[in-house]
């Protein structure tokens, strides 16, 4: 009998990889000093399901690093070693560790095996140390774990005289053992299970571990008694609290289904918008009585299909936590490498957006929350030095505005130095004048090879990153902003749509066709009057509140016939890109839409100066605008020769 | 029926859709035709060479339309009712090519099949897989799949046509 194991990987890897993130995020959040012990079971729970498949799939190199961490991982849930920060870094290192094996094993690659030995060998070291330090207090917590009052640190406080005495530590060892097996049994919550020990039950166990001399015993017990009645109540008390949420997860159902599934049914139920509204279009010319009954069903039909829309759509949304997450490792591990210190505030963790965007987002935001600890806020004597709190702060926050998605990293370090970019860009050949606007000189950062950072270090600085920063936030359909105000600090705001399956556009008509312009780029629309237009050389510019702007007419660059030529006749609407700000000529706007993006290049190729297509609702194709592409397209010709 | 179609399997009979381009007969393999339509308004592309008529929307997916009428210098293209547009599955594309009628579907055996010519048809004998007579009526036999992943169609861009070919 044969079963092929190959199609059961897949989905221990996703659920591994899931696991680790949880780890990873619960360490963080772990508090040294008085670690929730939920929350360490959590991360037991966690080690051990990742050990239990790596071992059926025989993922050798996982289970046997696994293992060691649970053991490590099992003292520290059972309190008999106190956690300390070096404790929590071995157990991230390995949590990256285990990632970068399973990746090993996902790709079918070489595992990386002195890696694993030393890391292997770095817990076996802490697991040794702690054998050490535990042997004293392991009389504590047998102590302990007879009580099974789990939140019971004063008691050991209160008992910690048994350095003096190591036989009675040597005598009492076998109980916890007992005790731990039976907790591993219940896997993790196995410490509310139990009932607390009534307090009479305690003091007695507390007095047969003492050596002390007698008076002191006495006073001590008597303390102990009271701590130890005080954690029995805690521990039933935080037994009845913690079991709660742990059965609310339980009911919380969630499935897992493949992504094509879900983009399979967004896009037929895009089918289903559209037959719709052809429905109602062939609705409006039915008269009398049946056309009335068919009206109803019509507008019936037509709520239904926006819910159905809405809920396909709401399947592929994500809370943005999902990268945000992250984050709080990368700043604690770079800001203690750069030796700045800094805090981070994750704001609007839940705001959701497209799962395919939460993918994508991740290399810009790392390299933007990276920028923003390197060059942004400052060492702490620098800091103090210019009257600031010496704990810099790096804010990630996400919102939604109307129809995009505005994620922005902000902190509160030196702010972007205009002098500095206007130098670099003056050097590497750029077009650029004294008296650019703020937001311009901004822009420039965004180009290739661009980085003012005096050093290069192995964080940034390389001037490779801003670009592809923003080429990948332009692959996701969003747009980057920035604003910096030197001393105060700087702010990126990454404006994102909801979702890559369906834009916000207004319809605007040129000659015979239908184009749709996503309203992320629109600014305004005006129909412009003779004197505001001006030629200079072969450019038409557009005189707007005391600024030119390069208009580019629809009808010629996409040639169409019949379309207004004129453009005091026509409607002219001013776009932002990340590039580039300019206006478009058409002949009207026809309305504001909510359009299915259609790919052009699963069929065909790519369109210059157009991101995709759509259907409209008689059924025909009409082109999206991509005011990037479009701004690439206009810009003016001696860059591009300065640049080749 | 199902007899039938082994026996001809068996005699590696293969089945091929026939269509006219001006008074030429062709055929093409009826394995990668999706589907037969009449001929639509579609789209206009920008930029894109006059024998792509544009886009049109197959039950959601955006198809291109190719005239090959225009593509080989056929003189007065004209779209009317009877105009058909054959829908090709093709390196998993769907792509669309406007002639001017369907006429059959042919089954041939492999020895029907005699080489092409290299001159006095429409095609370039790059795209030809032979010829074959059916009641006294040369027809010309296409390899569709060769033409459209070419390059020749601008349908790819020029990387992925490399990869293709």
């Amino acid at each position: 009998m044969s079963i092929d194991i190959e199609q059961f990987h897949a989905v221990f890897f996703d659920e591994s990889q899931e696991h680790l993130d949880d780890m990873e995020q619960l360490l963080m959040e772990l508090d040294v000093e008085d670690p929730d012990l939920e929350q360490l079971n959590s991360i037991f729970r966690a080690a051990h399901s990742i050990k239990g498949g790596s071992g059926i799939f025989g993922f050798d190199a996982l289970t046997g690093l696994t293992h060691v961490m649970e053991n490590l991982l099992d003292k520290a849930r059972k309190q008999t070693i106190s956690l300390s920060v070096p404790t929590v870094d071995l157990f991230l290192e390995t949590v990256d560790l285990l990632k970068t094996i399973l990746d090993a094993y996902k790709t079918e690659s070489d595992l990386p095996t002195s890696e694993i030995e030393s890391g292997v060998a770095a817990l076996e070291k802490a697991l040794a140390e702690a054998d050490g330090q535990a042997a004293p207090s392991e009389g504590v917590a047998q102590d302990e774990a007879q009580t099974e009052s789990a939140s019971a640190d004063d008691d050991i406080d209160g008992f910690g005289f048994f350095d003096d005495e190591p036989e009675a530590a040597t005598e009492a060892q076998p109980a916890p053992t007992e005790a731990a097996s039976k907790n591993d049994d219940i896997d993790g919550f196995g410490f509310f299970d139990d009932e607390p020990a009534p307090p009479a039950t305690a003091e007695e166990k507390a007095g047969y571990g003492f050596f002390k001399p007698l008076e002191a015993v006495n006073e001590d017990a008597k303390a102990a008694q009271e701590d130890a009645a005080k954690a029995a109540e805690k521990a039933k008390a935080k037994a009845a609290k913690t079991k709660k949420p742990a059965a609310k997860q339980a009911e919380a159902s969630s499935i897992r289904v493949d992504t094509l599934k879900i983009d399979a049914m967004v896009n037929l139920v895009g089918e289903l918008v559209i037959t719709q509204s052809m429905l109602s279009m062939i609705g409006d010319e039915v008269s009398g009585a049946v056309g009335q009954k068919l009206q109803t069903a019509i507008v019936e039909l037509q709520r239904n299909t926006r819910e159905i829309q809405e809920s396909a759509m709401s399947m592929r949304m994500l809370p943005v936590n999902m990268t945000f997450n992250r984050f709080p490792r990368v700043v604690r591990d770079l800001s203690s490498k750069l030796g700045k210190q800094v805090d981070l505030i994750i704001e609007g963790g839940n705001t959701e957006i497209d799962k395919s965007m939460i993918e994508k987002l991740v290399d810009p935001l790392t390299h933007l929350v990276r920028n923003s600890i390197d060059h942004g806020v400052e060492k702490p004597d620098v800091r103090k030095a210019s009257g600031k709190l010496e704990k810099g702060t790096v804010i990630l926050r996400a919102a939604q505005r109307g129809s995009s998605i505005v994620i922005s990293i902000i902190d509160d370090g030196a702010g972007l130095s205009r002098e500095r970019i206007l130098a670099k860009a003056t050097e590497n050949g750029l077009p650029v004048s004294p008296d650019m606007p703020d937001s311009e000189v901004w822009l420039l950062i965004f180009q290739p090879g661009f980085s003012t950072a005096a050093e290069v270090t192995d964080v940034s600085g390389r001037g490779v990153g801003m670009d592809v920063v923003r080429r990948n936030i332009e692959a996701i359909g969003g747009r980057i902003e920035i604003e910096s105000t030197k001393g105060y600090g700087s702010a990126f705001h990454i404006h994102l749509p909801l979702t890559l399956a369906i834009v916000d556009g207004i319809c605007a008509a040129v000659g015979n066709q239908t184009f749709v312009i996503p309203l992320v780029n629109i600014i305004e629309s005006l129909q412009p009057l003779p004197e505001q237009l001006k030629l200079i050389g072969n450019e038409n510019l557009l005189w707007i509140r005391e600024q030119y702007w390069p208009l580019i007419a629809i009808h010629e660059m996409m040639h169409v016939d019949d379309a207004i030529d004129n453009p005091t006749e026509g409607i002219v609407v001013l776009l932002e890109s990340s590039k580039r700000r300019f206006a478009i000529q058409v002949d009207a706007l026809l309305g504001q839409q909510q359009v299915v993006i259609k790919s052009l290049e699963q069929h065909y190729r790519k369109v210059p100066g157009i991101s995709g297509a759509t259907i409209m609702g008689d059924g025909r194709v009409a082109m999206i605008l991509d005011a990037d592409a479009i701004a690439d397209l206009c810009r003016p010709v001696y860059e591009e020769e300065k640049a080749s | 029926m199902s007899n039938g179609r082994d026996h001809m399997q068996a005699k590696d009979v293969q089945e091929y859709l026939s269509f006219i381009l001006s008074d030429e007969h062709y055929a093409l393999d009826i394995t990668s035709v999706k589907e037969i339509r009449g001929y639509e308004k579609v789209t206009p592309i920008a930029n894109a060479p006059a024998f792509i008529k544009g886009v049109l929307n197959l039950r959601g997916d955006i198809v291109p339309i190719i005239d090959l009428r225009i593509k080989f210098n056929i003189p007065n293209p004209t779209y009317n009712e009877f105009t058909i547009v054959i829908m090709l599955h093709v390196h998993n594309r769907v792509i669309g090519i406007v002639v001017d009628g369907v006429s059959d579907v042919v089954r041939l055996t492999e020895d029907e099949v005699r080489p092409p010519p290299d001159f006095g048809v429409i095609f370039d004998s790059r795209f030809l897989k032979g010829l074959a007579t059916v009641d006294d009526r040369m027809i010309i036999l296409v390899n569709i799949e060769q033409l459209i992943s070419s390059g020749e169609l601008g349908l790819v861009d020029k990387t992925l046509a490399k990869e293709e070919v």
